[in-house]
């Protein structure tokens, strides 16, 4: 709706206990109520659900025109009329003797199990069980039972006597992620949650169900008996996983974390999240994590070593070399800001990248030109009239602007086009027209929204051609990676060509503006170099002018680059700062552990570029922000970057603020067509939300419900190679091969699709590509 | 003394009653032809002014609801009969349809004329498998004769009728219910509003009527407005079926205008089975207020029964004599509701869980004067707090039982359990009964 649609809203007012208030008209009553501050009890009530008046708690007596209804009625279902008078337990006897019968008949069949029940402290029917109940039950009669719990999914367990059956949890994964694998069924008081026969509850969004279930039915098995909930503390913090930006909370009990829950932010993530961001936690607590600083002896074995050791060790490797920076897609932006104040003052080099993941030139330009710039938010999602996706399965890649676009897909139609090879179970929910290439897209306009993957830059001339389509048409473009620091990155200049706030390092005003800033005399204006790079120059001769010698690395996984990436760190310097122990850390001359998300303060910036700020959840961590390191060692170094805290940091970036002058353009690329030679297919993938990412170690119960790795092929294809749906494939490539049960989409014969990061599915490590030329057939 | 009036059992007797040959022998398939004949909104004026009310329970006025189709609207449009013939005592559409299912057939190619529908659905309660099979065939045989399909009788107008055996639901016979049971979703009630005029059978505007008001129109097309409004009372206009049951020495299906008493129903039926008196009766189902004795003169039209405190509902008149403990029918009748409480909402689904475990326990001589207090307290927390209404049917045989009979239920006490003999009250049981 329009600022303009808006201010049309018709308002109504109320009268309820006595008291007016004015509201929108669509308002239900119980919403009514709640902004004069009178809690009317409920439970199936969600105002991000349709409303069921199921469970009939929040009964309330209402005349309208002077006209009583002859019972009382459900305020979760009736919208706000002129001249209604509403009386709820505050006032009317019928409605509070109402509530308090349904609370009682609530409990007939609840155990009386709260001393071991999860949700026992933060327990919506506890709470209103004493708020609107009867103090003792009348009930003297045999309660239901069933076998507990069920396990609905290898997450979610449901202990059907506990639940009060007010099909939350259903209609959320009806309505809100299209995933209605869980239903009501039986009758009566044997009515209960159940899976399909052989579908159990797979969904991306299950979690939330947990969260809105307002008794202790579905719990989450990796929380289920662990803690009860006045024994933590919760912070609020920001999710990791993706660049959706979901608020957060966490829960801690002595300096462990418990579980996190999806925060409410009603521009971003209204009040869910994904599973990821829900339960892909047992990183923090990984037995690989680094504990200590590790210097590399002359054994050539890491040891463990002091803080001022390891500092010394690294300072002495890098201070007379040519030093490149990667970091990978995870930083917060006050730490990629260290380390792009890092590599240019302490360093002098503007060779520094945050993408670990396949990259281009055209993408650096694309970045600098027209993510720096771009405005595009969730808003223009809801009031897109199509949305076209290119190089990005959102369900996979980015679940909540999924949601987002399946809540439109819902309420209002709108067309969703893909240039995806098959239609995924998120096309398919999205009921998106798949396209073949980006010229077969017409007919947007300047409601149309383009979202932008960032597995476009993997084919040539894309990110141009995507450029063109939504400026033909006036539409909305936005640029939505995976990582949840990437955009934080380019606003941080972690990343060749850009300065903090998005200033070219070409432009002269630019570098002056960050030279006062930083107070120093000049800044690097030789160009920077992306990844590929910045990794081939470790490998030139140290004679050339162009070589690098040494190498400071930030979470980054090589395999998430290339099968070659690690090779090329063997024979220089590395200084490792990570969280666990890797294949960097294996080779790295200096290992420097760093604090992961709850144990550090930072922000991260969404695909929107809206910062998310987060406080460090355990007070007492004892790991420390990358920032601070690399503020250590530029010490060390003897060239300072003086950000000894997140606070600092976040001061000096605010300081900085955003570039205002000229922008850099775009410098467009020629589209190269794939081409395919012979009977050869052309393999496409994407990481499916549920991978083997290095952030979901750890977590088995959500490993349990990922997609399982298959490979999509078309049934003329499958014909051809003499397969049929569930056969094993091999695909091979230069490099080598994988086996994939196959499964049959619409597809085109030369196109063969299979998850880039899944179990038995590794392509860069297996195949050496994420995207190109192989061969198929029969296993 | 008011006097049987067979029109839609009139040709019950009749060998082939239930065949398209018997039916068309008499007069049947008239009215279709005539109506089509005329203009839709006339027909439904002509229902409007006829006063038929609906015959499946509420009384609302079957012209009314016509006319709240929207028309012009560009959408199609749907009837929907409600065959779910399920209540305790209820058995007057399975008879109807069984011996004359072509009257059902014609009605429903009037109203769906007069609703512009050209598809209608039967919803035919499952159980009733022979039922099933002789509406198909009367549907088939109408096919065949041109009463349905493509351009009916020459006249333009084209109507699907489609029939569905639900699984055994009585909840499905709460219209929202049965037409989410249709669309194939499970038969819960939906949320109102929308209602199904507006936003019906796959969200399109619906009609959803019972059998035996559909069935009712091709009489009054044929006989006019005049003959109908002779048959009746002010409000209560026409004829209908009453359905005894129970106690009776014939019980069976009595059609005769709105207002007979069950004094003259009983009259005609010969009376209460032999050497006992009648205890109580529901006027229309186990949903219904029960009532006694006292109550024999009451007008059994919708005015006279409300008047008396209970509901004219199916006109189920199930007849009790004195052998029978109210207890023990309250308790089964409850049984009943528990178990086809479709889970929905609290107040049903564990108000009828709790309400028979009380009952049996006052069934046992368990139950005191106290507990009696907090049964009438519990149906108050039931009654009127539900989502549909399964739940006020649910109480009402316990509140109606507690007002005639409230001693009884504290004689089980004091007897330290049922002062009944369950078999004298049985049928087969009538020497020394």
């Amino acid at each position: 709706m329009t600022p303009e649609q808006l201010t049309e809203v018709e308002m109504i007012t109320v009268v309820i206990d006595g008291f007016e208030v004015t509201v929108p008209k669509g308002t239900l009553v119980i919403r009514a109520a709640e902004k004069l501050g009178i809690q009317i009890p409920r439970f199936c009530d969600h105002p991000l659900l349709s409303p069921a008046g199921a469970c009939r708690q929040c009964l309330v007596d209402i005349e309208i025109n002077g006209r009583a209804f002859p019972k009382p009625q459900a305020s979760c279902t009736i919208p706000v009329e002129p001249n209604m008078i509403v009386k709820t337990q505050l006032t009317s006897p019928v409605a509070d003797k109402a509530q308090k019968g349904i609370m009682e008949l609530l409990l007939i069949n609840h155990p009386l199990d709260c001393p071991v029940c999860d949700k026992g402290g933060e327990c919506p029917l506890q709470n209103q069980a004493m708020s609107n109940g009867r103090p003792e039950s009348r009930y003297e009669g045999v309660k239901r039972t069933f076998e507990k719990p069920v396990s609905i999914s290898s997450q979610v367990l449901l202990d059907r006597e506990r639940c009060v059956l007010c099909a939350r949890c259903t209609r959320f994964s009806d309505e809100i992620a299209g995933d209605p694998f869980i239903t009501l069924n039986e009758r009566g008081a044997l009515q209960q949650v159940g899976i399909y026969e052989n579908d159990p509850f797979k969904s991306y969004f299950s979690g939330n169900t947990v969260q809105i279930c307002p008794v202790g039915a579905l719990t989450g098995a990796s929380y289920r008996f662990r803690s009860r909930p006045f024994d933590l503390v919760s912070k609020d913090s920001a999710c990791e996983h993706c660049a959706s930006g979901c608020d957060m909370r966490t829960d801690i009990r002595r300096g462990k974390t418990l579980r996190r829950l999806a925060g409410d932010d009603s521009a971003v993530n209204e009040e869910w999240n994904c599973d990821k961001g829900r339960w892909a936690f047992k990183y923090l607590t990984s037995r690989e994590r680094v504990a200590t600083p590790m210097v590399r002896g002359d054994d050539g074995e890491l040891h463990e070593a002091s803080w001022p050791e390891a500092i010394a060790a690294a300072a002495n490797g890098l201070r007379t070399k040519r030093v490149g920076v990667l970091i990978g897609g995870r930083a917060t932006q006050e730490d990629a800001y260290g380390y792009a104040k890092f590599a240019r003052v302490t360093l002098g080099t503007n060779d520094i990248d945050f993408r670990s993941r396949s990259h281009s030139k055209e993408e650096s330009s694309f970045i600098a030109g027209v993510v720096t710039q771009s405005t595009t938010t969730y808003k223009d999602i809801d009031k897109a009239d199509q949305v076209v996706l290119l190089g990005f399965e959102p369900e996979d890649e980015s679940p909540i602007v999924f949601l987002r676009i399946f809540k439109q897909v819902k309420k209002r139609g709108i067309q969703v086009i893909s240039d995806a090879p098959f239609a995924s179970r998120g096309s398919k929910k999205l009921k998106a027209k798949l396209v073949k290439q980006i010229s077969d897209i017409s007919g947007l306009t300047d409601k149309s929204v383009v979202l932008v993957g960032e597995r476009l830059a993997e084919t040539p001339g894309a990110l141009s051609a995507a450029v063109d389509l939504a400026n033909m048409n006036n539409a909305k473009l936005a640029w939505i990676p995976r990582r949840a620091g990437e955009r934080g990155a380019i606003e941080a200049g972690a990343i060749a060509d850009l300065l903090p706030g998005g200033r070219p390092v070409s432009d002269l005003a630019a570098r002056v503006d960050i030279q006062t800033a930083w107070s120093v005399d000049s800044l690097p204006t030789n160009p920077g170099r992306t990844t590929e790079e910045i990794l081939d120059a470790l490998n030139l001769d140290e004679t050339n002018i162009n070589a690098l010698d040494a190498v400071v690395v930030g979470g980054v996984d090589p395999m998430d680059i290339s099968t070659t990436a690690l090779s090329k760190l063997l024979n220089t310097f590395v200084v490792s700062l990570e969280i666990s122990h890797s294949s960097i850390t294996a080779i790295a001359d200096v290992v420097l552990p760093v604090a992961a998300v709850v144990e550090k303060s930072g922000t991260f910036l969404d695909w929107q570029g809206s910062p998310r700020a987060f406080e460090k959840a355990i007070e007492d961590a004892l790991t420390r922000s990358d920032v601070r390191i690399l503020s250590m060692l530029a010490e060390e170094i003897g060239a300072p970057i003086d950000l000894p805290t997140v606070a600092a940091t976040r001061r000096e970036i605010a300081a900085i603020g955003k570039w205002d002058g000229a922008k850099s353009e775009f410098v467009k690329v020629a589209a190269k067509p794939a081409t395919i030679s012979g009977d050869k297919l052309l393999l496409t993938s994407w990481r499916q939300l549920l991978d083997l990412g290095s952030l979901q170690m750890g977590e088995a119960n959500l490993a349990g419900t990922a997609r399982k790795a298959v490979a999509y092929i078309s049934e003329g294809r499958a014909a051809k190679i003499g397969v049929s749906e569930g056969d094993l494939v091999k695909i091979s490539s230069e490099q080598g091969s994988i086996n994939l049960p196959v499964a049959i989409a619409q597809m085109s014969d030369e196109n063969i699709w299979a998850p880039r990061n899944s179990e038995g599915s590794q392509l860069i490590s297996t195949l050496g590509f994420v995207s190109g030329e192989v061969t198929a057939v029969k296993a | 003394m008011t006097k049987l009036q067979p029109v839609l059992s009139a040709n019950w007797n009749e060998k082939d009653s239930f065949t398209i040959a018997g039916y068309t022998r008499i007069g049947g398939y008239k009215a279709s032809t005539k109506a089509l004949a005329m203009e839709p909104d006339a027909v439904i004026q002509m229902i409007k002014d006829s006063g038929l009310r609906g015959r499946g329970g509420a009384g609302f006025p079957t012209g009314n609801k016509w006319g709240f189709i929207p028309q012009g609207d560009n959408k199609e449009h749907y009837l929907v009969v409600n065959a779910d013939e399920s209540e305790p005592g209820t058995c007057k559409d399975m008879p109807l349809l069984l011996a004359n299912p072509h009257v059902l057939v014609e009605g429903i190619i009037i109203a769906s004329y007069a609703i512009r529908a050209n598809h209608a659905f039967i919803y035919l309660r499952g159980e009733v498998v022979h039922v099933y099979r002789r509406v198909q065939q009367a549907i088939e045989d109408a096919y065949k004769a041109g009463h349905l399909g493509k351009n009916i009788g020459g006249k333009g107008f084209d109507l699907e009728l489609t029939l569905h055996a639900g699984a055994g639901a009585y909840i499905c016979g709460e219209e929202t219910a049965l037409l989410d049971s249709l669309e194939g979703f499970r038969g819960q009630p939906r949320l109102r509003p929308p209602f199904p005029a507006i936003a019906g059978l796959y969200a399109k505007p619906t009609v959803v009527n019972n059998v035996e008001s559909i069935a009712s129109v091709p009489a009054i097309i044929n006989n006019g407005i005049e003959w109908f409004q002779g048959m009746g009372t002010e409000k209560s206009k026409g004829f209908t079926l009453y359905s005894l049951s129970g106690h009776v020495k014939n019980p069976g299906q009595y059609e005769a205008p709105l207002g007979i008493t069950l004094r003259e129903i009983l009259d005609l039926a010969g009376g209460i089975r032999e050497g006992h008196q009648i205890k109580f009766w529901t006027p229309g189902g186990s949903s219904t207020p029960m009532f006694t004795a006292d109550h024999l003169d009451v007008p059994l039209d919708y005015e006279g029964v409300s008047g008396a405190g209970s509901m004219l509902g199916t006109k189920a008149l199930q007849i009790f004599d004195e052998t029978t403990c109210v207890v023990r029918a309250a308790l089964r009748w409850t049984e009943f509701y528990k178990h086809e409480s479709c889970g929905k909402c609290t107040p049903c689904r564990e108000g009828t869980w709790w309400l028979v475990q009380m009952l049996q326990d006052l069934e046992d001589g368990k139950g005191t004067e106290a507990d009696l207090t907090k049964l009438l307290d519990l149906c108050d927390n039931i009654a009127g707090r539900s989502f549909c209404a399964l739940a006020d049917g649910a109480v009402s045989p316990i509140i109606s039982s507690i007002k005639h009979f409230r001693d009884e239920y504290l004689t089980h006490q004091r007897n330290g359990g049922c002062p009944f003999d369950p078999i004298a009250s049985t049928l087969f049981k009538t020497v020394g009964a």
